[in-house]
Order: C-alpha cells, then structure tokens, then sequence
C-alpha cells in the first residue's frame, strides 16, 4: 500500500505546568505539540511516524473537517499510548514509532490538526519530545490493469501440425529437456553460500598504518 | 537497539582509542600492520604449523592494546547527557560504578527466566554428585541427552542443555545448538584461512602470540593447548565472514588502505581482515573448547560461532540486555538490593565490587573457573541464550564469600579474598542466590 508524505507545521512545544515555570523546582511533565497542514485540504490520515526521545505516554486529538455549518471539535483519537514500559529506564527512549489509522479510536478520515499530548512522570530525564514526525496519508491506488485479451480468453486447443519427416518427436525431445532442468535446478539448490572472503586488494595486503576516519 | 548516546561518546571514541595504542605500536616498532610473507619464511610457517609453540619469539616490544581494566574506566564514564544526575545524594544516585539507567532484571524476573535451575528441577552439577544415586536423576538425563542428538533437534537440545550437558554428549549438543556439523565446505573453507596466514603476517599476530604466552601457557589447565590457540586465532583473524557480525554489534571494524594509496577508496581494507582486535585475554575464549574438540577445523567453527552469538558483546559497548554494560549493572543491583551491607562496606573502604567481578565477567569466567564448572556454565548460556548469567554468577559469588569480605579494610585485601575462584561449585551457588536466599 503506498503512502504519501503530507507536508506539516510543528508548532514549538508547550509546557503545561502548575504554577510558575520559572521558580518551581521540577520539570514539567506534560507537553503538548501542535500540527497544522497550511496548504493541505482536510485529508485521510493513514500513518503518524515518529522518533521517540525519552517520552513516556503519547496522547493524540485530532479536529476533523465536518459539515460546514458545525464547528471542527476536537477528538481524542489515542490515549496513553506507552512507549517507554519503564519510564526510570533507558528501554524504548530513543525508538522509532509508526502509529497506523486502524490503531485510532475514531475516524480519521477528514483531519485539519493535530496535538500530541506527551507525558514524561519519571523525574530523571531533563527534556523529552518526539523528533522526526512526519504524517502520511493514503497514497493514489495502482490504476486498474486490463488483461491482453489471449490471456482473459484463451483459445481452445488446436490439433498439433503434422511431424516434419527427419525430425525426432517434439514431446519426447521436451520431457527430456525437462529432465535435464530439473538436473541443474538440483544443482543449483545445492549450491553453497559459503564465500572464500578475500581480504586483500590483488592479492596484496601491505598496510602501514590505520585510518581514523 | 543501541542508544545513540553509547554509540557516539562510548563505543566511538573507545574505539578511536584502541586505533590510536595501534598506530603508535607500529610506529614504535616500525613494524607495519601487515606485510606479504617471503617464500622462505612462508615454508617455514608451514612446516612447524602443528608447533608453533615451540617459537620464542621476541614479544618483549609488544604490548596488548588494551586489558579489561581499561575498558572498565571507560564503561564507568559513560553518560547520558538526558540523565538528570543531580550533585546532592537522591534515590536518583547511582552508588555503584555504572551511570547508565538500563532496564535490568531482578530476582523475580531472574527466577521466572532460569526456572530450570530451581530447586526442584534436578541439574548436572548438583545431583550427579557421588551422594545422589545416579537412578534418581542422572541416567535419566543421559538418556534424554542421547535421544536428543539422535533426533537432531537443536530447539530440543537447547532446553535440555539448561539442565546441564553430560560431558561425553557435551562436543554433540554444542554443535547442534550452534549449527555447526563439518562439511567439507568447512573444512576447505579452514584450510584457506590457513593459506592467508601463511602468506600473510599481520601485527595482530605477535598480539595473538603474546596474549597465548601470558594467559593460557601459564594456566595449569590449558598450557597443553597452546599449539591449538595459534591455529585457531591466527585463522580468526583472517576470516572476513566474521565481518558480518557487525551488522548487529555497535562496533565498527578498523579500516586501513594498501600502502601508498591513502584515501583511494578502491583500496580500502579492514584490518584485520576480520575487523576484531584481540585484547588481553582474549584466547581464553578459545582455550576451554580445546576440551571438547580436537579437530582444528571443528573446533575453529565452534569458537567462532560462540564469538559472533555472545563473546563479542563482552568487549563491546550496547545497551543490549547480554552486553556487558546491562550485565555490570544487572551485578550491581543485585549485590546492592541483596546484600546492601556488603555492598556499603565495600564501597566504604574504596572496593567497588565491580572492579574486582569485571574480569571474570569480560572472560565469561574462563580461567577463573576449574575447567568441569566452567563448561557446565557455558551449558547454561548456550541453553539460555544469554549471557545474564554471568551477573548473577558473580553476586552468587559475593554472597557465599560476603563472611570474609565483611572483615576486610582494603581493595587489596577484597580481591585477595575473592582471589581464587577454582575450588567453587557454579551451580550450588546460583540455585542458592536465585532460589534459596530469604530477601
């Protein structure tokens, strides 16, 4: 199934913090990330992928394009999506992550925006974000092929023509040849992958020193 | 998965260390790192290969690249520059060697993995000892073994061999698990590492040469096997099929170019030509399959499977759960949940334990271990498929000698005490650490 890129805009980050940023002590552990598709029209959201960076649960809401007279809500269409299965530890901090419309809680058939609603509880990380997002939507299907029409309506079976004197019995002459292929197909199967590796370049391998780079 | 932090800080710049101790070797020594072999020297080669202990060259210029005590200082330095790790003592404080937060096993978890070596699962290693009556378990087992191998089931064989190997089925159950059965293919392919050896003398070679001579020659164990080694880690070197390994290591082999076309990329080699310098002690990942196999060709295919499944993540740096970054900190752990006052003793009198277990853990225990307890732990990790059990192994180990330690004053006076490992049972003390300690 093919996929096609839609171009984005990631807002920058916001915090969402109790209180004031600058004097309280700890980190905040919520962020919200904003993506808006400028010169796109309301599309069908197939793929999110993204490289994860120490974050722990996503969240996702999606506005979709409705009717014209009501107003585009906001849905959430992933919740608590785990990513890291210990936040205090290192494991799936820095994977990459595909995240597919039949994973999605609702439709995302007509999408205008999004916000991901990243959550880090462990206080052991200085920053978390996802980096890499790109979001893809279905791509154009392969157009419909028409068949030649010898192959959708073969022709019934002719009679052979009459054997040419001289020559041998065409379908001896091809069980044998079939024969001798299934004698190399053996062969071949056989074969070994196992490579002799040469190591030097024409047969020399004077070396002086290593590269750095 | 491999962090991009350990990558780039880790395993790039202790790699660039190890081009750096190299380079200056050979120019030191004026030695280049390899040079095609004159056909006398190269008939010479060939007519002692089955003795080539019996050289003494002069090794005294050499030194190893590097030892595992080197490779400790820069595993202890690691950071993740996204770790908060604040200057005030908070549960966040890491109070043994290593600062990187992998995600370790604990007993729990460690009880759940190595079920078959709990206390009511009989072992090789326990229960055909002289007291236990070979009806009740033994002879059983060494019936299962046979039919095992004469089924050729290598999945079969590696759940049975987590109960231990009896040692005349051992050489078979090995090569079923590790894949290996000598074609002649094989055996062709061992003959033309051969080749390359002899036309070819590297500067890896006198490193060879003198790892052999300083670790396994003067152990009581394998001095006998001496004339092996050379032929087994000579031809290593040579194999680029063990290149492949490198698709899932984080390390990158050395590069090098053909004399006089620097840059040229059309004469860019690795070198070795298999992309792994040894290390001292690094024949002691061979020298205990000298027990098992007599054949050089088998026994070459043996150890170079073992080095491309699991030897290989001792040395390098990951955050792979068998890598030896999760194992020193899987060891850690669990001295410091398990045995808390031994590990605050230790580190009070400036003897993190980790500077005394990091040697048994980079060799797998080899030459630490009598040779018997050696290979049924190796049983294990073939049957497991991990090297965790070297962690564990080694707190089993502080456990059953915390009486002592708890006396000492010194670092001096802890590695004396932990100094000689050759008289203890394995299996005893990793079923009592897992399964018979009241936490």
């Amino acid at each position: 199934m093919s996929r096609v890129s839609v171009p984005c805009h990631v807002k920058g980050t916001v915090a969402l913090q109790v209180g004031d940023v600058r004097t309280s002590q700890g980190r905040p552990g919520v962020l919200v990330i904003d993506v808006t598709f400028p010169s796109v029209a309301p599309f069908e959201l197939q793929e999110i992928m993204f490289k994860n960076y120490y974050t722990a649960f996503l969240s996702i809401r999606v506005r979709q394009h409705s009717s014209p007279h009501t107003p585009a809500k906001w849905v959430t269409c992933l919740r608590d999506y785990c990513l890291m299965p210990d936040p205090h530890s290192e494991e799936g901090a820095q994977e990459y992550v595909s995240l597919f419309k039949h994973q999605m809680l609702c439709d995302m058939a007509r999408v205008l925006e999004l916000r991901l609603i990243l959550r880090q509880p462990s206080p052991l990380w200085v920053s978390f974000t996802v980096e890499e997002l790109q979001i893809y939507q279905q791509g154009p299907k392969s157009p419909s092929m028409t068949f030649p029409k010898w192959l959708s309506h073969p022709v019934p079976c002719e009679q052979p023509p009459p054997l040419i004197e001289g020559l041998p019995d065409p379908s001896r002459v091809s069980s044998e040849v079939q024969q001798m292929w299934a004698l190399t197909e053996m062969i071949r199967a056989s074969h070994t992958s196992t490579r002799i590796g040469r190591f030097d370049v024409d047969g020399c391998y004077d070396l002086n020193l290593l590269s750095y780079t | 998965m491999t962090l991009t932090v350990l990558r780039s800080t880790g395993q790039g710049s202790w790699e660039k260390r190890i081009l750096k101790s190299l380079n200056s070797m050979c120019t030191e020594l004026s030695i280049p790192l390899a040079r095609k072999r004159p056909v006398g020297e190269q008939k010479e080669l060939l007519s002692k290969w089955n003795e080539m202990g019996t050289d003494e060259p002069d090794l005294s210029l050499f030194r190893p690249v590097y030892a595992p005590k080197d490779f400790l200082e820069v595993l202890i330095n690691l950071r993740n520059p996204n770790y908060e790790n604040g200057d005030s003592l908070s549960f966040r404080t890491h109070l043994g060697l290593i600062q990187v937060p992998l995600k370790v096993k604990d007993i729990p978890e460690l009880k759940e993995f190595f079920v078959e070596l709990g206390l009511t699962t009989g072992q090789l290693g326990i229960d055909d000892s002289t007291q236990v009556p070979p009806e009740l378990f033994e002879n059983e087992h060494v019936r299962i073994g046979q039919k095992v191998l004469a089924e050729q089931d290598g999945a079969a064989a590696q759940q049975y061999i987590r109960q231990g190997s009896p040692t005349a089925l051992r050489a078979d159950l090995w090569a079923l698990i590790l894949n290996i059965s000598s074609q002649p293919e094989d055996i062709l392919y061992y003959e033309q590492l051969k080749t390359n050896v002899i036309q070819h003398d590297l500067l890896v070679d006198s490193l060879i040469y003198k790892d052999v001579k300083l670790t396994a020659s003067n152990d009581d164990y394998y001095f006998v096997f001496e004339d092996y080694l050379y032929q087994v880690l000579l031809c290593f070197s040579r194999d680029t099929s063990v290149l492949g390994h490198f698709a899932y290591n984080s390390a990158s082999p050395p590069k090098s170019y053909i004399r006089g076309k620097l840059g040229l990329e059309e004469y860019a080699v690795f070198y070795p030509p298999n992309g792994v310098i040894p290390f001292h002690g690094f024949s002691m990942y061979v020298a205990p399959l000298c027990f098992l196999y007599h054949e050089p060709s088998k026994l070459y295919q043996i150890f170079r499977e073992m080095y491309v499944r699991f030897f290989f993540r001792l040395h390098s740096i990951s955050s792979h759960p068998s890598g030896i970054v999760s194992l020193c900190l899987l060891f850690e752990t669990l001295l410091q949940t398990y045995l808390p006052q031994l590990f605050y003793h230790l580190r009070e009198i400036g003897a993190q334990p980790l500077r005394i277990s990091f040697k048994w853990m980079v060799r797998a225990f080899s030459g630490y271990l009598a040779t018997d307890q050696l290979l049924l732990l190796w049983d294990r990790i073939l049957g497991y498929n991990s090297l965790e059990i070297l962690a564990v192994l080694a707190a089993a180990v502080f456990a059953f000698r915390a009486v002592n330690l708890m006396e000492v004053t010194s670092l001096a006076a802890a590695e004396a005490v932990l100094a000689d490992l050759s008289t203890l049972k394995v299996m005893p003390l990793l079923q009592i650490f897992l399964f018979a300690t009241v936490t």
